[in-house]
């Protein structure tokens, strides 16, 4: 790809005065025969936490994945920082680690310990000095209240603490995006709200964040924009206090009313 | 049991194990290059060699080495390849044993979860580091226990090299029974020298599945 290419690409993935971090447009990815996402554009700009809800099976994971160069896609563009994310198919190496994500289930590497899981990447990938990736990944292990685990191996931590894990682990890339997949999903109630409070900080810092959750008050309470998909497309986009409060369709009414039970008496 | 006799077959039958042991480790070291071969191939579905890779698979485990030993010995020269007894025992193992370590490195590939790619591509390796260093060490520690019941099957096949007239253990104990008949003394050293030769391989192999199993995962 030429300098030009580049600079048009860089041009588009700006239009309309923003200077989107992420920009999606007109994305369309199917399995097969099914359309799974249809038509799907939107921005991100730095420092939003962009929350995306729906019902399950309406392509959410999808969409992470394709925004992560894991999925093809059929058509429309993703672009980081006007950027292309995927390159042939495959994620393209001036964005490979702006994009973190962590995913639903368990993702650590489990024949690695807690540090070494956190430091494999950094040092390989971004060539870092091990001694310095080591301290910074003490610092946050010790910021998400996991001081003392640095040697336990995956399988001896609770759900919760895997995933604080695996935050830190994404962290230490220090991506300029980070995606959140339902990462609270697969955890008994009790450890929901240690690994929400990880990502509130990380809100609270100004990281720029794309989640999907299904814990509504969460959402609520750190999105910057809500974004809910139904059937393939975009069905609403607002303010958290607009969406929560005011939904202008009936299907995220009836969406939101899901969460809700009516009083027995 | 005469330990004379004993003691004057010792030397013919040290030298037998030499043999067999020489030729049933090149074996097996062409058999694990091969297996990791044929594993990657189906286990990136490489188009077209994977098909090779699947018929390859399916005759070499369905056929008994000692016919796929003739082929070799008896075959080859038909088509104007020469070689020699020692080549044909190495390659007739190798063809053998490409096979199953293909198998033993394909289950072990298959039971690393596709997410592991995932979070590796997430991180922002490459295909080659994500190989490396996430799915090969994770592979290894599930490939381990059947790689090592390979290498004791391979290496006690090895005493069908007798075939293609290699003088191996097996061929001296059938040589010295034939010529002097003492039965006894040449299945008892046979017997030995194999334990000899297994007995450590075994050993070494669980060690090292305990090895890779506690150091890779932490139990
Ligand atoms: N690899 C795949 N092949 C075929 N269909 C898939 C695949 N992954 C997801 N799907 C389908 O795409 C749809 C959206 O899935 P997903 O993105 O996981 O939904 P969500 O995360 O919103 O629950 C579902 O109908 C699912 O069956
Ligand atoms: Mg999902």
């Amino acid at each position: 790809m030429g300098k030009e290419d580049i600079e048009d690409i860089k041009e588009e993935g700006q239009q309309d005065g923003g200077q989107a971090m992420l920009s999606v447009e007109h994305l369309v990815k199917r399995f097969g025969t099914e359309t799974i996402l249809d038509d799907i554009s939107f921005r991100v700009n730095p420092g939003e936490v962009l929350v995306i809800v729906g019902p399950s099976g309406c392509g959410k994971s999808t969409l992470l994945r394709c925004i992560n160069a894991l999925e093809d896609v059929q058509g429309g563009k993703i672009l980081l920082n006007g950027l292309p994310v995927a390159e042939g198919g495959r994620k393209s190496p001036s964005v490979g680690t702006k994009i973190g994500m962590v995913f639903q289930s368990y993702d650590l590497f489990p024949h690695l310990n807690v540090i070494d899981n956190i430091t494999l990447a950094p040092c390989k990938v971004l060539k870092k000095k091990r001694f310095l990736v080591e301290a910074e990944a003490r610092e946050l292990l010790k910021r998400v209240g996991l001081e003392g685990k640095e040697k336990s191996y995956p399988r001896e931590l609770s759900g919760g603490q895997k995933q604080r894990v695996a935050i830190v682990r994404a962290m230490c890339m220090h991506p300029e995006i980070l995606l959140l997949d339902e990462i609270t999903a697969a955890l008994d109630p009790e450890m929901v709200r240690e690994v929400l409070e990880v990502v509130l900080d990380l809100a609270r810092q100004g990281m720029t964040m794309l989640i999907v959750t299904h814990e509504m008050s969460f959402a609520r309470a750190i999105a910057t924009k809500v974004m809910m998909i139904s059937d393939g497309h975009v069905v609403e986009e607002g303010t958290p206090e607009e969406f929560f409060t005011a939904p202008k369709t009936a299907r995220a009414r009836q969406f939101l009313n899901t969460f809700t039970y009516e009083s027995v008496r | 049991m005469n330990f004379e006799v004993i003691r004057e077959y010792l030397p013919l039958y040290q030298e037998a194990a030499v043999l067999t042991v020489k030729l049933g480790v090149l074996g097996i070291i062409f058999a694990l290059l091969i297996g990791l071969a044929c594993a990657l191939v189906q286990y990136y579905k490489v188009p077209v060699i994977r098909r090779i890779v699947a018929a390859y698979i399916e005759i070499s485990r369905n056929t008994p080495l000692m016919i796929q030993l003739f082929f070799i010995y008896y075959g080859l020269p038909k088509i104007g390849i020469r070689t020699s007894p020692e080549v044909c025992g190495v390659a007739g193992l190798a063809f053998l044993g490409g096979s199953y370590m293909a198998e033993a490195f394909r289950s072990g590939l298959n039971s690393v979860e596709a997410i592991q790619t995932e979070s590796a591509f997430s991180l922002g390796m490459n295909r080659v580091q994500a190989f490396f260093y996430v799915i090969l060490p994770q592979a290894a520690a599930t490939s381990m226990p059947p790689v090592v019941a390979n290498v004791i099957f391979l290496l006690k096949e090895t005493s069908i090299f007798s075939a293609v007239s290699l003088m191996d253990l097996m061929f001296t104990a059938k040589d010295l029974m034939g010529i002097y008949h003492d039965t006894t003394e040449c299945l008892f050293l046979l017997v030995v020298f194999y334990l000899i030769i297994l007995l450590p391989v075994s050993i070494l192999g669980s060690l090292l599945e305990r090895r890779l199993r506690y150091a890779g995962f932490g139990a």
